[in-house]
This record gives C-alpha cells, sequence and structure tokens, in this order.
C-alpha cells in the first residue's frame, strides 16, 4: 500500500511551463484566433487630483498616426453608476463631470500599435476647474471641506454608527485604570504592485463578449461587463490567463476592463489593453491606508482590562472595497487574540483625492492586529514589562469551542499561547534578548532589537462554500473544474492532490480548469485566503462523492453488489474485495458512461462559515542609531492554518506574507505631493522590497485542525503578512527605546528613525 | 531599421522602429512570450535575457542596440527537452509562485553563477538585487540558487 | 512604456560620432550603454530627435597603465571596471564604487563615460572619479582636451562638455596605496545613493567627494583641507556639508542629508585611515 500524499512536500506540477516558455498571461495571447487583428487601447488619465472638467479636447489625439478613435464618456454615452457599497457616491467609467484623483481615466485611444496609442495618450488635453485636493482622511474630514462626492453630503462615506453600532466614549472609558497609554498610528498606503499589472483583451464571436482578464474572480467580473455591454450575462464569457499575482487589488473588475467591451462594440474589431506599470501604481486599487486612534487600559500588573480603537479609513477617490474593510474587517477581530473585557471600536471611512483603496494581502485584518499588537507595546512600555510577558498575560486561553470576543466576533478554535512558546523557543527569544543587552552595555552604535507579535485573523469570510466537478475522461485522465482562481498558489498541484487521494488517479493524470465562466459559471474565486478551505474542501468532497458514484457504475460492469466494490486507490482500479484481479480503471468506467452523460460530479460544498488562523512572530532587527538605517537580520514565523496540505506551498505562503508585511513596516509607503500628485509611481520611486532587505525565514509549524470544514484547513495566504508587520515595527522600537522612543511610524524608514533618536534625546 | 541578431541559437533578421525595445523585438517579433515586462524603469528584472552572455535588462536596451549579438532566453536554456539545472533547482526548491518573475530571475541567478560559482546567501541576496518578486519572499529563490550553485 | 521616436545614426569612429551629433545639434545625444538615457527616454523626460550610438566604437573600450593614472576609455562597462586587474590594484576605491552601481544587469550594459557624461549627482561614479582627482578627456570637432572633473560638472546633469563633445577618456590617478572606503547609504541595494561618499586617505593627504549632496557631485575640499592641517577625522568629518547644498526628497530632508554626510565621512575617513 502506497502511503497518503496528503501533508507531503509535493512539486508543483504546474512548474515546469513557468520555468520554460514562462507562463500564458493576457498580454501573451498573441495566437489567440478570436483576437486576430486586435487593436490597442490606451487611456487617458487625469493629471489633476480634483478638478471639474470643463473640457476634452481629444482632436489631436484622432490625427495622431495609427489612431482608429477616441472616445470619452460623452462619446460613448456613459452614465452614472453607484458604488455598492455607498449608493450616493456615482461615477461613470471614464470620468465625465469631475475627476477626483491622479490616474483617473478620462479618455480611451483605440490605434493599431500600443505604441501609437501612448503617443497620441499625451496629447489628450483637458481644461479643468482645480479644486482643492485631500490626500489624507483628517483634511478631507474637516469642516468646510469640497465634497469629493456631492451627493454624499459629506466626504465620509462610512461609518459604523449607521450600523447602528454605538459612538466610542473618549477617555470616560478608562476612568478607574491604573494604567492607560494613548497613541496615534499610520497604517500608510501601500501599492499592492503584483509583477504582472492589469490586461485585458475581448472579441465579440457571434453576438457574444469574450473577454480575458487578468484576475481573481473571474465569477465576479461577469455581471458588472455584462451591465455595461447592455447584454445579458450568458452573452458574456470572461476568461482568465494566468495571472502573475493580485494580492487583492485583482478582485473587483476596474473601469479600464468593463469598457474594452463597449468600446470593441464601437470599433467593430478585438481590442487588447495593458497598462504600464506607471499607470499601474495610480490606477491599481492600492491598500492599508488607515489612521488609528488607540488607547489602552488596565491594570499595574500587566493585565489589559479595557480598550478603544477608531479607525479611520482613507477610500481614496472612489466608494470601493477599500471602505468598507475597516466596519467589516478590521472592527470584528479589534480584540486580537486577547481576552479584554471592554472594547470600543469604531470606524469611519472618508474619500479622498488618492487612488482608490481596495483588498490588499491581509485586507482589514493587519491594520486590526497592528493596532492591538502597538497598544499592547505602549502598555508594556509604561508598565517596564517584556513585550512578550504583557502579551502572555492577557491571551484568550486554549479554546477548542467557539470563543466569542467581546466585539462579538467568534473564533473557531485557538492555541495562541501554544504559538507563542512555540515561536520564541525557535527564534531564541531569550537569547536574543541577552544580546541585546550586551549590545547596549557596549554603547555600540548598531544596536540589536527584538519585535513579537500574536495574532489571530479571520479567513474563509468570503462565500459560504464553493463549486467543484471532477471529470473522468475515457483515458483516465481527469479535469477538475474549480471556481477558485490560482494566480500562484498552486492550486493545480493541490486540488491534484485532493483529488489523486480519493480517486487513485495519478497527479500527472488531473489536469485544472479555472477562471473560465463557461466552464466554471459558479465560484468566489481566490481571496481572503478562501480557496482550500472552500475550493480545495469542495474538491476534497465533490471527489469522494464521484468515488460512490463509480462504485455504482463498476458494480454494474463487475455484475457485484455496490457495497462489495472497493477502489483500490493505489492503482486507480476499482474490484470486489477480495478479488483485485477482476478489476474496472476509471477510463473503462469513463467508457461505460459515455451514454449517459459521462462519469463526473459536480456540486457546490458549503462551509458554516469563516475560520480564524492565529500564530505569532518574532523579529529581529540592528539598528545603527546614527543614521537610523534598519536592516532586518532574523526572522521567526509560527502560523496555524489548521491541517497542512502541502507544506512546501504553506512555507512558500508564509515567506511571501513575511516580505510583503516587512515591506510595509521597513520601506514601502505610497506618497502624495501637497496638490495630490503621486511621487512614488514607479518602481524607481516605490520601495518595493528585494531580496537584498530580507532575511531568510524560520517557519516553525503548528497544526490546529479547524472542525468548520472536511479538511480541516484554515487560511495561509495572509498570516505571514498580518503577523510580520507589527513585530517588525516594534523590534524597531525596540532597539531604541533605552534611547527614549515609544514610537515610530511605518515605513520605519532611516530618516524617521534618526528623527524619533533625535527628539526623544531632546 | 534592418537587425540580425541571433535569438536562442538561430539568426533572426527583421525590420524594427529605431525605438523598439529588445524585450518588445522578443515578445512581439519573436513571439518568445516567456520574457516578460514588469516596470518602466529598469527596476524589475523580469526582461532579464542574456546578451552575448551576460545578463541584461531587455526593456532598457533597443533591438538596434543588439544588432549582431547573441542573446538567449528562457525558451533558450533547456537542452534536449531537460531542463537547466537552474530550472530544475527552482523547481525543487518551490523557487516560484504565480511565475511572472521566474523567467528574467532564472536568467539573472545563472548570471550571478556565471560570474561566481560558490556565492554565500548574501552574495545570492544582493546577486538579485535588481530582480523584484511579490510572492515568494525570496527565501526559496535564494535557496534555488545556492542549491544550483553546489551541483 | 517605450520611448517618442527618434532617428537611429550608428558611428563607427569617434570622429564619425562627433561629426553626426555635430550635424543635428541640440536634438541629438550619444548613445553609449543607454543605461541612464533610455530609462529617461521612456518615462518622455527626455526626447532626443536623433540618438549617435556610440557603443560600437571598439577603441573605446580599454584599461591601460599610462604610468601615474590609469587610462580608461569611456565605453568601458561597469562590470570591467569593477573587476578589472589593474583597476582593482591601482584604483581599487574605483573598481569598489562601480561593484555598487545599479544592479548586475545594469553593470553589464552602462559605462563609465555614459555615467560621468549624464553628470548625475546621484550616480556614484561621478563623485568617485572626482575624489580621486580624475581628468576627463573629451573630443570634440576640433580635437581633444582635457577637463578636471573639479571642472566637469556645471549643475544639475550638466558639465562642461560641448553638445557635439564627447568623453572619450577617463583618466585616474593611482592610488598607491591609500586607504580608501566608499560609503553608500541607500534604501534598497539596488537604488541610488541617499547619500554616499567616496573617500581616500595617505597622510594628510585626502580626497573626499559626495553622491547626492547637491545639483552636481560634491567636492568636499573642507574636510581634506583640515586633515592636511592636521586635524582628527572627527573634527575633518564635521565640515563634511560645507560644500554641499543638499535637496530635500521622499527619502531624506536636507537636513537629515547633512547629518548623515557628517556620519558617513567619519566612517569613511576611519576605514581610510586605519
Amino acid at each position: 500500500m502506497g502511503g497518503s500524499i496528503l501533508g507531503e512536500r509535493v512539486l508543483r506540477k504546474e512548474d515546469p511551463k513557468f520555468l520554460t516558455t514562462g507562463g500564458k498571461y493576457v498580454d501573451d495571447l498573441l495566437d489567440e484566433p478570436k483576437l486576430a487583428g486586435a487593436l490597442h487601447v490606451t487611456y487617458a488619465r487625469s493629471t489633476v487630483a480634483h478638478g471639474k472638467i470643463l473640457s476634452i479636447d481629444t482632436s489631436e489625439a484622432a490625427s495622431m498616426p495609427g489612431v482608429v478613435a477616441v472616445f470619452t464618456a460623452a462619446d460613448l454615452g456613459l452614465q452614472p453608476v453607484p458604488s455598492s457599497f455607498n449608493p450616493m457616491a456615482t461615477r461613470t467609467l471614464l470620468a465625465s463631470d469631475k475627476v477626483r484623483y491622479v490616474g483617473e481615466p478620462i479618455a480611451a485611444i483605440v490605434s493599431t500599435t500600443r505604441e501609437q496609442g501612448e503617443d497620441a495618450a499625451e496629447t489628450v488635453y483637458a481644461d479643468y476647474e482645480v479644486l482643492p485636493a485631500y490626500t489624507d482622511v483628517m483634511s478631507a474630514m474637516a469642516p468646510g471641506a469640497t465634497l469629493i462626492y456631492d451627493a454624499c453630503g459629506s466626504n465620509v462615506v462610512f461609518d459604523t454608527t449607521v450600523l447602528g453600532l454605538p459612538e466610542n466614549t473618549g477617555d470616560d472609558f478608562f476612568k478607574g485604570c491604573e494604567v492607560v497609554a494613548r497613541g496615534m498610528f499610520t497604517n500608510q498606503r501601500v501599492a499592492p504592485c503584483p509583477l504582472e499589472v492589469r490586461g485585458s483583451a475581448v472579441a465579440w464571436v457571434d453576438g457574444r463578449l469574450h473577454q480575458w482578464i487578468s484576475t481573481q474572480h473571474a465569477q465576479g467580473a461577469l455581471a458588472p461587463i455584462a451591465g455595461a455591454n447592455g447584454v445579458d450575462p450568458s452573452q458574456v464569457r470572461i476568461l482568465t490567463p494566468d495571472v502573475g499575482g493580485g494580492f487583492g487589488a485583482k478582485i473587483g473588475a476596474y473601469p479600464e476592463e468593463v469598457l474594452l467591451g463597449v468600446i470593441s462594440s464601437r470599433v467593430g474589431k478585438p481590442l487588447r489593453w495593458r497598462e504600464t506599470r506607471s499607470e499601474s501604481m495610480v490606477a491599481l486599487g492600492h491598500g492599508r491606508a488607515q489612521v488609528q486612534q488607540v488607547t489602552i487600559g488596565g491594570t499595574r500588573d500587566g493585565k489589559v482590562t479595557h480598550y478603544q480603537l477608531h479607525a479611520f479609513q482613507d477610500s481614496g477617490a472612489w466608494v470601493d472595497m477599500g471602505t468598507i474593510l475597516a466596519p467589516f474587517m478590521t472592527r470584528p477581530m479589534s480584540s486580537g487574540v486577547y481576552a479584554i473585557p471592554n472594547i470600543e471600536c469604531r470606524t469611519t471611512s472618508v474619500v479622498t483625492n488618492t487612488t482608490p483603496t481596495v483588498a490588499y494581502r491581509g485586507a482589514g485584518r493587519p491594520e486590526a492586529t497592528a493596532a492591538v499588537e502597538r497598544a499592547m507595546d505602549l502598555f508594556a512600555l509604561e508598565l517596564g514589562m517584556d513585550a512578550a510577558e504583557v502579551r502572555r498575560k492577557n491571551l484568550i486561553p486554549k479554546f477548542s469551542e467557539p470563543h466569542t470576543t467581546v466585539v462579538g466576533q467568534t473564533y473557531d478554535v485557538g492555541n495562541y499561547e501554544e504559538s507563542l512558546n512555540r515561536v520564541l523557543a525557535a527564534a531564541d527569544y531569550a537569547g536574543w534578548r541577552r544580546k541585546q543587552a550586551e549590545r547596549r552595555k557596549s554603547g555600540d552604535a548598531r544596536q540589536i532589537g527584538v519585535g513579537v507579535s500574536v495574532y489571530v485573523e479571520i479567513t474563509g469570510g468570503v462565500g459560504n462554500g464553493e463549486q467543484a466537478k471532477i471529470e473522468v475522461l475515457e483515458d483516465g485522465r481527469a479535469l477538475v473544474y474549480t471556481g477558485t482562481s490560482p494566480h500562484g498558489q498552486g492550486h493545480a498541484t493541490s486540488w491534484a492532490m485532493l483529488a489523486s487521494e480519493r480517486t487513485g488517479i495519478p497527479m500527472d493524470r488531473i489536469d485544472l480548469v479555472w477562471g473560465d465562466t463557461d466552464l466554471t459559471p459558479v465560484g468566489s474565486g481566490t481571496m481572503g485566503s478562501r480557496s482550500l478551505q472552500q475550493g480545495g474542501n469542495a474538491v476534497w468532497s465533490v471527489a469522494g462523492t464521484l468515488v460512490e458514484k463509480a462504485k455504482k457504475v463498476a458494480a454494474r460492469l463487475l455484475e457485484a453488489n455496490e457495497a462489495d466494490v472497493v477502489l483500490d486507490t493505489d492503482r486507480g482500479a476499482f474490484h470486489v474485495a477480495g478479488t483485485p484481479a477482476v478489476a474496472r480503471t476509471w477510463a473503462e468506467l469513463a467508457a461505460a458512461e459515455k451514454g449517459n452523460g459521462g462519469l463526473s460530479h459536480d456540486e457546490f460544498i458549503g462551509v458554516p462559515g469563516a475560520t480564524f488562523p492565529f500564530g505569532a512572530h518574532v523579529a529581529v532587527v540592528e539598528v545603527d542609531t546614527e543614521t537610523g538605517k534598519v536592516t532586518h537580520i532574523a526572522h521567526t514565523a509560527c502560523d496555524d492554518a489548521g491541517k497542512v496540505l502541502n507544506p512546501l506551498l504553506l512555507e512558500g505562503q508564509i515567506h511571501g506574507g513575511v516580505a510583503q508585511g516587512a515591506a510595509q513596516a521597513l520601506l514601502e509607503e505610497v506618497l502624495y505631493d501637497a496638490d495630490g500628485n503621486p511621487t512614488t509611481s514607479n518602481l524607481a520611486d516605490y520601495g518595493f522590497i528585494s531580496a537584498a532587505e530580507l532575511p531568510s525565514v524560520t517557519v516553525v509549524h503548528m497544526e490546529t485542525p479547524t472542525p468548520v470544514n472536511l479538511i480541516g484547513a484554515k487560511g495561509i495566504g495572509e498570516s505571514g503578512t498580518i503577523g510580520s508587520t507589527p513585530a517588525l515595527q516594534s523590534a524597531v522600537v525596540d532597539a531604541v527605546s533605552h534611547l527614549g522612543v515609544r514610537h515610530i511610524e511605518m515605513p520605519c524608514t532611516p530618516q524617521r528613525v534618526w528623527a524619533a533618536i533625535a527628539a526623544a534625546g531632546n | 531599421m534592418k537587425v540580425s541578431i541571433t535569438v536562442n541559437g538561430s539568426s533572426r533578421e527583421a525590420d524594427v522602429e529605431p525605438r523598439t525595445l529588445l524585450v518588445h523585438y522578443i515578445r512581439e517579433h519573436l513571439g518568445l512570450t516567456g520574457t516578460n515586462i514588469g516596470c518602466d524603469t529598469s527596476s524589475c528584472g523580469a526582461c532579464t535575457v542574456h546578451v552575448d552572455g551576460e545578463s541584461v535588462k531587455s526593456c532598457t536596451m533597443l533591438a538596434v542596440q543588439a544588432d549582431g549579438c547573441s542573446v538567449t532566453t528562457i525558451e533558450g536554456i533547456s537542452r534536449g527537452g531537460e531542463m537547466h539545472p537552474m530550472q530544475k533547482s527552482f523547481m525543487e526548491n518551490h523557487g516560484l509562485q504565480c511565475g511572472y518573475c521566474t523567467p528574467g530571475m532564472v536568467m539573472a541567478a545563472i548570471g550571478i553563477l556565471d560570474e561566481n560559482p560558490s556565492p554565500t546567501e548574501e552574495e545570492v541576496r544582493i546577486g538579485l538585487e535588481g530582480n523584484l518578486c511579490r510572492c515568494t519572499g525570496y527565501h526559496n529563490i535564494v535557496q534555488s540558487v545556492l542549491a544550483a550553485a553546489k551541483k | 512604456m517605450i520611448p517618442a521616436s527618434f532617428d537611429y545614426k550608428r558611428a563607427g569612429s569617434a570622429a564619425e560620432a562627433i561629426a553626426l551629433v555635430g550635424q543635428h545639434g541640440d536634438d541629438a545625444k550619444f548613445l553609449a550603454g543607454g543605461h541612464s538615457l533610455l530609462p529617461l527616454m521612456k518615462l518622455r523626460l527626455a526626447q532626443p530627435a536623433v540618438l549617435v550610438d556610440i557603443a560600437r566604437i571598439k577603441d573605446l573600450s580599454y584599461v591601460r597603465d599610462a604610468g601615474d593614472h590609469i587610462a580608461i576609455g569611456a565605453l568601458t562597462r561597469h562590470r570591467e571596471v569593477e573587476t578589472n586587474p589593474l583597476l582593482t590594484q591601482h584604483v581599487p576605491l574605483l573598481s569598489h564604487a562601480a561593484s555598487h552601481v545599479g544592479d548586475p544587469q545594469v553593470r553589464h550594459r552602462g559605462t563609465i563615460g555614459g555615467s560621468i557624461a549624464h553628470a548625475d549627482p546621484a550616480s556614484d561614479l561621478p563623485a568617485t572619479t572626482l575624489a580621486l582627482g580624475a581628468t576627463y578627456v573629451a573630443q570634440g570637432p576640433n580635437g581633444t582636451r582635457e577637463i578636471a572633473a573639479s571642472d566637469f560638472y556645471t549643475g544639475f546633469l550638466e558639465s562642461a562638455l560641448a553638445p557635439d563633445e564627447m568623453l572619450t577618456e577617463i583618466r585616474v590617478p593611482k592610488m598607491n596605496g591609500a586607504g580608501w572606503s566608499f560609503q553608500k547609504f541607500n534604501r534598497r541595494a539596488q537604488d541610488w545613493a541617499i547619500v554616499g561618499v567616496a573617500a581616500w586617505r595617505r597622510g594628510t593627504e585626502s580626497g573626499v567627494a559626495l553622491v547626492n549632496m547637491g545639483s552636481t557631485p560634491v567636492l568636499a575640499s573642507s574636510v581634506s583641507g583640515a586633515i592636511a592641517k592636521g586635524a582628527s577625522v572627527g573634527d575633518a568629518a564635521a565640515l563634511a556639508a560645507a560644500e554641499a547644498e543638499p535637496q530635500s526628497d521622499n527619502n531624506a530632508t536636507a537636513e537629515y542629508r547633512e547629518h548623515l554626510a557628517k556620519v558617513l565621512v567619519r566612517r569613511a575617513l576611519e576605514q581610510a585611515s586605519a
């Protein structure tokens, strides 16, 4: 008997293609027959952050070589569409009355070559009446601020108070606390930066729109695209080629994508569109962008009794998904891993004249974790207590039955102290504290800092299950159809492992189908760390049902009782128990079912709810106290994602998450000048982290399976990001806390660290 | 303007606009789409190929500058259906996720070992300074390069 | 992103290149490795009408021992500057600085002459050759002339080169065993320096130049003056920003840059004095 492959370090079956000829990304569809003769679309974009459009002159662009057509909102007859999250906010997909951020599309140019489109876009002239531009939530909320959406009546576009949740009570809340610490933190705006920028291509074939998009969720793009084109959803087919990363920013369909079908029908030709990185940095959604007013109070012996958070979420210039992450992701997780008896949490989402914010790896939970972890550090500093000890004192004890926090969020299973213990041991926390003490004593300019974070997050909060279908072909191969949508996560391998385990069909004979709305019409895509726990779970369940179905067929062919038929998964064959020599293979069963519609099973497998992965990180930094330069020298992560299917892929997710989290803590920030012009709009200016700024990561395994699904899996895609950022920030502050520094804003740039040291010394 | 460039061992002739970047020539004129474009500023290295045996960012070179040169892309490093040791090492060490940076990363990694056959981890990290990846956190890419060096 | 359209001319010799640029006037630019110019052209921050490709001029890529100095052909690539045995032996500060330019791919294509002629105060090699007291050789329609590095940089991305003059050689005095240090303080390994320092010292003689501390590379003459008079490293380094006029940007305020210059010059001199 062969053993189970579940839990094994199985290499990825999709890799040889990526390594030899490269993936087939949307810009690589050069030989797609439906796109033969395609023209190129280039969008001209707003160059001012906030202004009334007085006129748009496209005449010069229209006369440029190779330009076939130029369209403004008026040319296309575009009507305002409301935001899904606040219907009072409306916009046309090309700006018509107003522009609200630099980079907002104002006109579409159709040209024979992409080069001609770039040349022509430079000659689209718009005349604006410039309005005051707001690049931060506080100025946008200030009394008398110019409204960005007049119909909203305010630049505040969502507040937890409209959900009936109470306002925060201010300092009164902390009466009776022996120790109180306060802070105002910026969880800064960052750019998701998938290495592949956005791109799409369209072709109308016999009245039906075929659209390829680099997306995390083809099924979700279908309705808005059908709506914009005025056709029934059945007349649209969305196809997902290989996708070069998403990180949340490719969940929703963007105006540039939604409009392509409309433009294509005007010019009567297939179209291709691909943004440049400089466009992507201002027009692909941004992440985070939260200002947090935090107060924490408790007893002198280190017990936290009260915690208050007011999160101000920067929505950017559209009421997009970023708006609702604060109320629906940050607030529910505000208690973190701690048993805090009294919590107040209000969130306020505000539009500004910046790129709209969307989900970005972690999406609301990194913000919640950063707030409470920073609060814990301040509390520990106030008490003079070790950062790990103050956390341990306040952790929710191990629980295997659902636990509900005082903010009303129910967690599935948790063993936070164990993850803390494991990470402290693996990181040699005590050893680093000794080294730190020695370094401090020596007076060396290079000081050591150690940061600890403990977190719990919510995954699989999107979707209540997933669709899966497995079809066995007559040659014995199998196709797995999934509603999830891989873009680096390795579903081709993972879903094949699950299907192979149950069916005995070898992994190399199982192929994955995804992201094609004709073939996988139902699906919630890949986001919110949901794929394995919902999509993989569905594949596991469907594979089991398929085996049962196959046993019926085998029984018929073997002329045996169904109850006597067994599946030998070592060779993928069915036989009567005790007589393995007479067997029927999957290929034979599939052939036998040819007349009955084939051998397959297709089902939506529901799950009762989200899962709550948790863990703890230890980051170690060296800080040059003369220059402020921070070097990340060690990182240890214990992330408990429940039952592990493939440790190789799990570790890869953690490594990547840690790097993105470290990038936010130390390097990356989207910046605007006072007029709202972006100043980090390419990868030379934006501090996208590289290998040279990172240490290797030590991963500590821990598995606490969830009862929420059949396979015991929780999400892992975002954990690394959530745990690492606060650990890093804490480590930087810790390195210089003996100099009197209590807090340094992210990213902890050399200048900020130097300034904090200088300020503390004065 | 006419250019003659040897790509993956075979001589190719084409008529290109002077402003055609080498990466556009490779992708659009030759249809070799393994080489990707990730930025506008020579920052990300997704377009890394070898020109006369050295790693180069093909977005920062004109096709006319490569006239008469020998160019190797990701499609040109397997031999007889057998992956290059660096390709194998990336597979064995899970050095790729979405795959977009991968061709440039592999070509840059081969270039590192050409110049320094037994690098330290730090030398690999510094050697990859011009290649950005958003998925892997570089951990397994670095491991892939170190493992390939040991072979 | 792609550059705006331009005409492309390939020169076989320096004389031909100079003649070609002369014909086309201000609209023409020399193209060497292209690693300074092409990124600007792609972002359309530069739109020359004509590019004269000089990279094929074979006799401008060399490193020669010229007695008291090393002569480097302008088209010598950074990677060659980094590894050439004559340079690593006689001008190790320059070789080391070249190893910090851009990233490996950039160093394979970018040239020392291109970097110097571009005159970017944030680049490593202009300041390094300035610290070393280099002399640049320029060829124009009327022959060649020598320009001291200290006279070369006239403004932001501006040099003493006439539009139809081409940088052909960089002459760097041998260091003769002087101690040296190159300090590059940057955000990411691939980035330009926020502040950089190239320094050498032999007894009371020294040369110190600063990267990204003004509109041109900056020779920190006050520091060398103090060292010449016997000042301590600490006292000399306190004068690091005397000649600098740094700008503020996303990465650093002018005040922080001045602070960094003092710290880095002190460290550089400590290392060069050891």
